[in-house]
């Protein structure tokens, strides 16, 4: 294969993997306030990804950095054109990294509350804004023949994108929803399967709506790859759906998981083998090739990618497997 | 002020704001796995103790680290579009490699040691402490490597109106990286031990654990004296390096307008950057020499022949830095240097005597000293990036060139003001937890709540 294709899909990967982490990431962040009632199952909830969720989010960051390190112009063309709208993403991150970690250093409610209140915008802002852009990119923003994005951030937002940043954020809400169910004694694990039922009629609602519109404003469905990664992560969606309907709560999480991969395949295979489309002329899109790095630089990073993935994929499998427990209200633990 | 003067404060300020938490993280994460080493080996409780104190400290340090940092990925894209546009097939690279090799390890094994204790051997729970110290040095490598690429481009070449990476082991092997490397790194060393030594002899002073706090206080003397005495060390060499890559940086920091030979050592100056040369000032005759060569002779070329040089090579501009403000900071970060030195030394010394105790003024004193290394670490940094205007990357791309062209003055002032703010008030939050911390460590709950925190 070449070396550019690879680096698409090394990149898919990436966004598979962050998507998927910080998928139920956001989602118990959101749940932080939604679904705890006392300050015991809120902190419960935290230490259901305590362990984890800053080697998730590095995820987020490898993306970034593969994406520079490939496709510097897909870097510098997305991260100067979507600006203001990662400013807020950052920002949202900023307050969300402390407060997992300030939150725990005093008792008083009101400190704790705002803290609280930070992880869980902190969640559900990141979750909306990813959905945005990832619609952007498919749908088209507005680049000149220079690569430069001309439009400003309010063009960022249109009905198509915010549908798809709503059918995101609960998408991971319900996938939060379902991974709480697993790491959680009773009685929270149970209203974590309510709240699941809730949250996955709604993401099931928005995913469809946001498919539809894919397939109305982009041209995504005109590939066949990106076709049935659409229907499979559809279908995937609804199995996790009866799943939970049925209390075969693992079941739910690991279909809700590959929907959630299945989605970001369709998304990529209907980019492919752009990376950014422009909605001034076809002609300006970024591709995999004239957004490229050279194929020296990318073999070299072929061979680290190559050679690393899987080392840190076993060794965050191993941090799961550690902390397989579930967490209850007595653990003596950080937080 | 336009987009490239707000977009160069805006990445200083992050940058400023960053490097107050990564020295911590380097230097203090060894310290703690060699606490908890010797808790495995010895078993007693006290080093427990003082690991899950400084782990504490640490990961307040830490998360402020992260969120600081990830600005600062982003930032090339967002802010200096056109520069990633222009190095991001060289550049992008190690910063892929950093996250790949250094920062999936630093965060991964950090959440494990955090929740760990109860659920992994002491052994394998010490190791999880050693990783993210041996990965955070690695992410130091990485990052340092992609900073000496700006100040020394090395392993490329211009093609198709682009810089390509055309050797990736001279990229990583680029002599300004080693050179910065152990400079950046034994100044981490130097940041955490004046912590440890500083916040110990507060313990001590305020009667805190004392026993503890006194084993800990040799161990952090120990540290801060190696941590000082190579980072002087590596930075007399690094001087030297500089003025064999970078001339101009070199001329700039020493206030030498015109070619002398022996160079003088300015210990003040009254610099004048309008008529390009000094107005008078206390110099030592040969010192600059003695400094660069080894020797009280050689020749130092001045900013003004630089210039006309540079005028010739790259054509109209001008190639000379801000002379006043790295000569000074320069001489800030010396001094600050200095007097660290000078303190812990005496705090050294009072130790092996077994009376430092005994001093409360030097204990005091240490404690007075702790803005110091802070102050001497950004002065650095001022240096190097100051030192290297008009350049983003010396001799191929000015900083001017770099910038976004789609932005607005505007946008920039938003995410300026509200990065600056919000990290404002971050610090302020995480140095009153610090201090709670400190204050209340081992107590029950209870004692916490009746606890003040204000003397």
């Amino acid at each position: 294969m070449e070396l550019n294709v690879i680096w698409f899909v090394l990149v898919a990967v990436l966004f598979i993997g962050f998507f998927f982490l910080e998928g139920f990431d956001y989602g118990v962040g959101m749940l932080v306030k939604l679904l705890g009632r006392d300050d015991t199952e809120r902190g419960m909830l935290i230490r259901t990804i305590g362990p984890v969720w800053d080697g998730n989010e590095v995820w987020m960051i490898t993306a970034g950095g593969a994406m520079f390190a490939a496709f510097p112009h897909v870097y510098a063309t997305m991260f100067s054109g979507f600006y203001l709208a990662l400013f807020v993403l950052l920002l949202a991150l900023i307050m969300r990294g402390v407060a997992f970690e300030f939150r725990g250093q005093d008792k008083s409610p009101a400190w704790r509350n705002f803290w609280e209140w930070s992880i869980f915008f902190g969640s559900a802002v990141p979750a909306l804004l990813w959905g945005v852009a990832v619609a952007n990119l498919i749908a088209g923003v507005p680049i000149n023949e220079k690569m430069i994005y001309v439009g400003t951030f309010f063009d960022l937002l249109t009905p198509y994108t915010l549908v798809t940043g709503v059918a995101f954020l609960l998408v991971f809400l319900y996938h939060g929803s379902a991974f709480v169910t697993l790491k959680v004694v009773e009685p929270l694990a149970g209203r974590a399967r309510d709240m699941a039922l809730y949250a996955g009629g709604l993401a099931l609602f928005a995913a469809i709506a946001c498919l539809g519109l894919t397939a109305l404003y982009t041209d995504a469905m005109t590939s066949a790859p990106a076709l049935i990664a659409f229907v499979l992560a559809a279908i995937l969606l609804v199995l996790s759906y009866l799943c939970m309907l049925f209390d075969v709560c693992k079941k739910a999480f690991i279909f809700s998981s590959l929907s959630i991969a299945m989605l970001t395949v369709g998304f990529f295979a209907g980019l492919f083998p752009r990376l950014m489309v422009s909605s001034l002329n076809p002609e300006w899109s970024l591709t995999i090739y004239n957004a490229a790095s050279t194929p020296y630089t990318l073999k070299i990073m072929t061979i680290a990618a190559v050679c690393l993935v899987p080392i840190v994929l076993a060794y965050q499998i191993w941090t799961y497997w550690v902390f397989r427990k579930r967490v209850t209200p007595f653990d003596d633990a950080h937080y | 002020m336009d987009e490239v003067l707000l977009s160069r404060w805006q990445f200083a300020i992050t940058t400023v704001y960053h490097f107050l938490f990564v020295p911590i993280t380097l230097g203090l994460a060894f310290f703690i796995a060699m606490l908890e080493t010797w808790y495995v080996k010895t078993g007693e409780e006290k080093y427990r103790s003082l690991t899950q104190f400084w782990g504490k400290i640490f990961l307040v340090n830490f998360a402020m680290g992260v969120v600081t940092g990830i600005v600062q990925e982003f930032h090339f894209g967002m802010n200096w579009s056109e520069y990633a546009r222009f190095m991001g097939d060289v550049f992008g690279a190690p910063l892929a490699m950093e996250a790949l090799t250094a920062f999936f390890l630093e965060s991964t094994f950090l959440g494990i040691w955090l929740f760990g204790w109860d659920k992994l051997s002491k052994k394998v729970h010490a190791l999880c402490i050693w990783i993210v110290a041996f990965s955070s040095s690695l992410s130091a490598f990485w990052i340092i490597v992609a900073n000496s690429f700006m100040q020394n481009p090395v392993g490329f070449a211009i093609q198709n109106g682009r810089a390509e990476m055309v050797d990736f082991v001279s990229l990583i092997t680029n002599p300004y990286a080693a050179s910065m490397y152990v400079h950046t790194w034994t100044s981490a060393l130097a940041t955490a031990g004046v912590l440890i030594v500083a916040v110990c002899a507060y313990q001590i002073l305020a009667g805190r654990h004392t026993e503890m706090f006194k084993s800990c206080m040799k161990g952090g003397l120990v540290v801060a004296m190696v941590g000082l005495l190579s980072v002087m060390g590596t930075g007399h060499m690094q001087a030297q390096m500089i003025h064999d890559y970078q001339p101009m940086k070199s001329a700039a920091t020493e206030a030498i307008w015109d070619t002398v030979d022996p160079a003088p050592f300015y210990l003040t100056a009254e610099i004048d950057e309008e008529e390009g040369k000094n107005d008078g000032g206390i110099k030592v005759d040969g010192a600059l020499s003695a400094l660069l060569y080894n020797k009280f002779e050689g020749e130092v070329v001045g900013m003004n022949q630089l210039q006309a040089e540079y005028v010739e090579k790259y054509g109209e501009g001008n190639y000379i830095p801000e002379v006043s403000a790295l000569f000074w900071s320069f001489r800030a970060m010396v001094i600050a240097g200095s007097v660290m030195m000078a303190v812990v030394g005496l705090a050294f010394l009072a130790m092996l005597f077994g009376r430092l105790e005994r001093y409360s003024l030097l204990l005091r004193g240490l404690i007075m000293m702790l803005p110091l290394p802070f102050i001497a670490n950004s002065c650095g940094w001022f240096v190097t990036e100051g030192g290297r205007q008009p350049w983003i990357v010396y001799g191929l791309q000015k900083v001017a060139d770099a910038v976004s062209p789609n932005l607005t003055t505007t946008e920039i002032w938003i995410s300026m003001v509200g990065f600056t703010l919000v990290y404002a008030a971050l610090i302020v939050a995480a140095l009153w937890i610090v201090m709670k911390h400190i204050k209340t460590f081992g107590m029950t709950e209870e004692a916490k709540k009746g606890a003040s925190l204000w003397n």
